[in-house]
């Protein structure tokens, strides 16, 4: 009778490890950069050049202006954005089926809300709840199967994919409850203003931490545009596939090519 | 001796070996982060650090297969001739690319964390970028090509898990896309970036 119900658990542990392992690979060759098609082109460079210009004109004076405060207020405001970014991941991580990362991030928002001085201090990472990765609707449709149709430079905004644009919309849609509490409902304690600047905000912090790297990028590439949409594309794969190691997101299939 | 014997010694010997060849991808990236933290640190003026940074990249980067990698199949639509002009162009281009980009550091701290032996070709060796008051800590991973165990190189720099030759790769692809495939359009802009 043990010999029976350990052979039925290990044809099940076999079978679940199969899925994982085809449902993983199908999930990497559907969000492979190189098997999404730059359908629009022409219009993508176009945007890209009227956001090059955008980032001229605000962001990266902004940023720089930014990088002068001092490290703790840039800390804490970088906190606090993390903090509100919580809002969408907890209901993604749901839907992803991740309900112990649900349960870890609603610990780090009530925490970090409460404790951590709405979110301007990180205690929740003293607690043994650190590692905290973001979640979106787009990376939720991914992996629920559906693939990134064509790559897309939106206005503002930047470097994104059909898929990854029409999920956005989830969250104007009531899947923000930070949007929801501020532009959708007229909560009295916030307004549209309270948004608008933390989304403004959020694009001046990570101009300011990636300065030099988007600097030394646009200098040293031969074409602007390829390189910002190739390593979008593959971080957002590595994101979707939730893996921090280099073999699983990497395809060795062109290095063998050159050593044959 | 019995079989138990033989298959404890081949086992000990196999784990000697991986060991053994796994380290030597370690020493050799610790040994090109000090002599490149020494480039950076030195009090030199920014064109020396820039011809010292090409002689390290010269000597243990595989600037030949990476070549080959950006380019793909592409390559073997060219004839002898545009390939050896490639070659060139490839390496005076990465040569100023790498040291320009790494030029401004001052003296990086990059610390190794682990390694994970992919197959006998390569070896993925993890490292860490400490962090400073203007950015986070970064993750560098470092592609060695270890088909010569005696001269380990390194084929890609992989910074939080986007790869720098993967990123080269698709660059040169839009280039040719955009041109109708003509190499001569890759050449002319390699060439006027080495000369800027």
């Amino acid at each position: 009778m043990k010999k029976t119900i350990l052979a039925i658990l290990l044809s099940f542990l076999l079978i679940s490890n199969l899925n994982a392992s085809s449902k993983e690979e199908l999930l990497l060759n559907k969000n492979q950069p190189s098997e999404i098609k730059d359908c629009f082109e022409t219009l993508n460079r176009a945007t890209f050049t009227f956001n090059k210009a955008l980032d001229g004109l605000i962001f990266k004076p902004a940023a720089k202006v930014y990088k002068t405060f001092p490290s703790p207020v840039r800390n804490g405001i970088s906190n606090s954005l993390d903090n509100l970014s919580n809002l969408v991941t907890i209901p993604n991580n749901i839907i992803q089926g991740d309900l112990n990362k649900a349960g870890k991030n609603s610990g780090r928002f009530l925490i970090n809300t409460t404790v951590g001085i709405l979110g301007l201090i990180d205690v929740a990472k003293h607690v043994g709840l650190q590692n905290y990765e973001k979640e979106d609707y787009g990376q939720s449709l991914a992996v629920l199967g559906v693939g990134p149709g064509c790559y897309l430079v939106l206005p503002v905004l930047g470097p994104s994919t059909v898929r990854d644009s029409a999920a956005s919309l989830i969250n104007i849609a009531g899947g923000d409850a930070w949007y929801n509490v501020t532009v959708k409902n007229d909560t009295h304690y916030f307004n549209d203003f309270d948004y608008y600047s933390s989304m403004v905000t959020s694009g001046i912090n990570f101009r300011a931490k990636n300065y030099d790297s988007i600097d030394s990028l646009e200098k040293n590439s031969i074409d602007f545009y390829a390189s910002v949409k190739s390593l979008y594309l593959q971080d957002r794969q590595q994101k979707i596939l939730n893996t921090n190691k280099v073999v699983d997101t990497q395809d060795d299939s062109s290095w063998e090519e050159i050593d044959n | 001796m019995n079989i138990k014997k033989i298959l404890l010694i081949t086992l000990l010997y196999l784990i000697s070996f991986v060991n053994a060849y796994s380290q030597e991808t370690d020493i050799f990236v610790q040994s090109l982060i000090d002599k490149t933290s020494k480039i950076l640190s030195d009090n030199i003026s920014k064109e020396q650090k820039i011809t010292e940074l090409k002689v390290v990249a010269k000597e243990t980067v595989d600037i030949k297969g990476v070549s080959l990698y950006t380019l793909g199949s592409f390559v073997k639509t060219l004839d002898q001739s545009q390939q050896d002009k490639y070659n060139t162009l490839f390496e005076n281009y990465f040569l100023k690319s790498f040291s320009s980009r790494l030029v401004d550091y001052k003296n990086p701290e990059i610390i190794i964390t682990s390694k994970e032996v992919i197959n006998e070709s390569y070896t993925i060796v993890n490292s860490s970028l400490k962090g400073t008051s203007d950015r986070p800590e970064i993750k560098i991973d470092w592609r060695i090509y270890t088909k010569n165990p005696d001269k380990p190189l390194i084929r890609d720099l992989i910074i939080e898990g986007l790869s720098l030759a993967r990123t080269q790769k698709e660059e040169f692809e839009s280039v040719l896309n955009s041109n109708n495939g003509d190499i001569n359009a890759l050449f002319k802009i390699l060439e006027e970036y080495s000369k800027n």
